[in-house]
């Protein structure tokens, strides 16, 4: 294992280790998601499934936005994008992502003008520059990100920056921890709360989940630490017959969030009839659209956009692997066909997204080893 | 685009709102500090960035350990300041 305090913090894991199999029950399976790309990464990039018994499974959830955008909405993007009067801005990550008529990198090089930013503010700047023109920003991700969107919408709204517009795709995580909850497919016994979200939403809209489901959450931070504490306090509330929402982050995620960017959020954006997740399909009052008063900032008013539901490519099995139902590398195409290099689902592009994430860090060879045995 | 990455307060900008210089991996940049009103900031405090904007206060301890992993995730980081580098929020009014 690849700790930065390698021998601190491997005693430690050790420590954790030992403990969490020592809350296992005999002939029970345990299976916690995650539904955070930082903490998919951590997970792979560390090998921390080496340091839970085999009884103990981390599986991953709906946790990386970039691979949950269905690509009927790329291609909407990518339809704005096309508009002789649009200069499109977007986050790097959403450059290589496949829709149904390609990816970003594509249509750039098809005429479009599609620039990558750094932050939704580099937009207004580039407005600023154009005048002739309108940037629309892809707005995208979870809670961790629809603050900054927002606060750049009020920015443009008090300077009177009327080229500026985004496309709105921000997506809440609730109602897709609902989706799993409400799924058959896959049975959990709890859940590692998303760390930077958390930040955000705070604690509190957790407790449904312990309240009206019986589960556990545990909202962890990013370290390999991190995240086996959070699995032993998961397994101990199990083990004590609890089902609790706690705070192993309590370093930066305040119980109740951040109240100013949940406030900016409320101010914009409100919430969308439904919308359709990559994996999950249409989910009620998943997403967020931009308000009536802002409706001068939002480019699905401003222009027509298709709207045309694009399915999947039939080899691409994203969707059981954001559900959980399905491992990376239990894909057909996992390795073979779908590489990092070409992707043909969203969960192989982000470097977040579960496929990438064993990819790259060799770990599938070991799952597939574990689950062989297993059989 | 889902990094937090942490910088070190070295101004509070007094001619641009919700602006402060922050060091980040040792060079100064321009962050956006206005999600974080409720906290009193200054010179010397540490905070999480997301995407510019800076999303909660954290300790010294924090940051150093958040700045080890980070710089120990490789291409993610990298691609991350490079894109940073390549913003000029500075230059926002």
């Amino acid at each position: 294992m690849r700790f930065v305090d390698e021998f601190r913090d491997a005693e430690k894991a050790r420590m954790l280790s030992a403990r969490i199999a020592g809350l296992c029950e005999p002939g029970r399976r345990y299976t916690f998601m995650e539904v955070c790309g930082g903490h998919t990464h951590t997970i792979y990039k560390h090998g921390l499934e080496d340091y839970l018994p085999e009884t103990v499974s981390l599986v991953h959830g709906p946790g990386c936005p970039v691979c949950v955008i269905p690509m009927g909405r790329l291609d909407d993007a990518i339809a704005l994008a096309e508009q002789p009067d649009v200069i499109m801005t977007t986050f790097g990550d959403m450059m290589r992502v496949p829709g149904g008529r390609g990816s970003f990198y594509d249509a750039n090089a098809g005429g479009a003008d599609i620039r990558m930013v750094y932050s939704p503010l580099d937009s207004l700047r580039i407005a600023r520059a154009n005048p002739d023109k309108r940037v629309v920003f892809m707005a995208i991700g979870f809670e961790t990100t629809a603050p900054s969107t927002a606060m750049t919408v009020l920015r443009a709204a008090a300077e009177g920056l009327d080229n500026f517009a985004i496309f709105c795709n921000h997506v809440t995580i609730i109602p897709a921890i609902k989706a799993i909850l409400d799924s058959p497919d896959l049975r959990l016994d709890g859940f590692i709360g998303p760390g930077h979200v958390s930040t955000v939403i705070g604690c509190r809209p957790y407790e449904f989940i312990a309240r009206d489901h019986g589960k556990p959450l545990v909202c962890a931070g990013f370290e390999p630490l991190d995240i086996l504490q959070s699995v032993y306090m998961l397994m101990l509330q199990l083990h004590e017959g609890r089902a609790e929402v706690e705070n192993q982050y309590a370093r930066v995620v305040p119980w109740d969030g951040n109240p100013k960017a949940l406030k900016v959020i409320a101010e914009t954006m409100e919430l969308r009839p439904y919308f359709e997740w990559r994996g999950l399909g249409f989910i009620s009052q998943s997403a967020l659209q931009v308000r009536e008063k802002y409706a001068r900032f939002d480019a699905e008013r401003l222009y027509a956009v298709p709207g045309v539901r694009v399915a999947d490519p039939k080899a691409c099995q994203c969707g059981e692997v954001l559900k959980g139902v399905l491992r990376p590398w239990e894909c057909k195409v996992f390795g073979t066909a779908c590489t990092p290099e070409t992707p043909i689902g969203t969960c192989m592009v982000s470097s977040e997204g579960a496929c990438a994430a064993y990819y790259n860090f060799g770990r599938f060879t070991r799952e597939r080893v574990k689950e062989a045995t297993r059989s | 685009m889902c990094l937090g990455i942490p910088g070190e307060i070295v101004e509070i900008m007094t001619d641009r709102d919700d602006f402060a210089m922050v060091s980040v991996a040792g060079v100064k940049r321009a962050v956006n500090i206005g999600l974080l009103d409720d906290e009193e900031l200054a010179p010397g405090d540490w905070i999480l960035i997301h995407v510019g904007f800076a999303l909660s206060k954290i300790d010294e301890e924090e940051a150093t350990h958040a700045i080890k992993m980070l710089e120990g995730m490789g291409q993610a980081y990298t691609d991350e300041l490079i894109a940073m580098a390549n913003s000029d929020l500075g230059a926002e009014r």
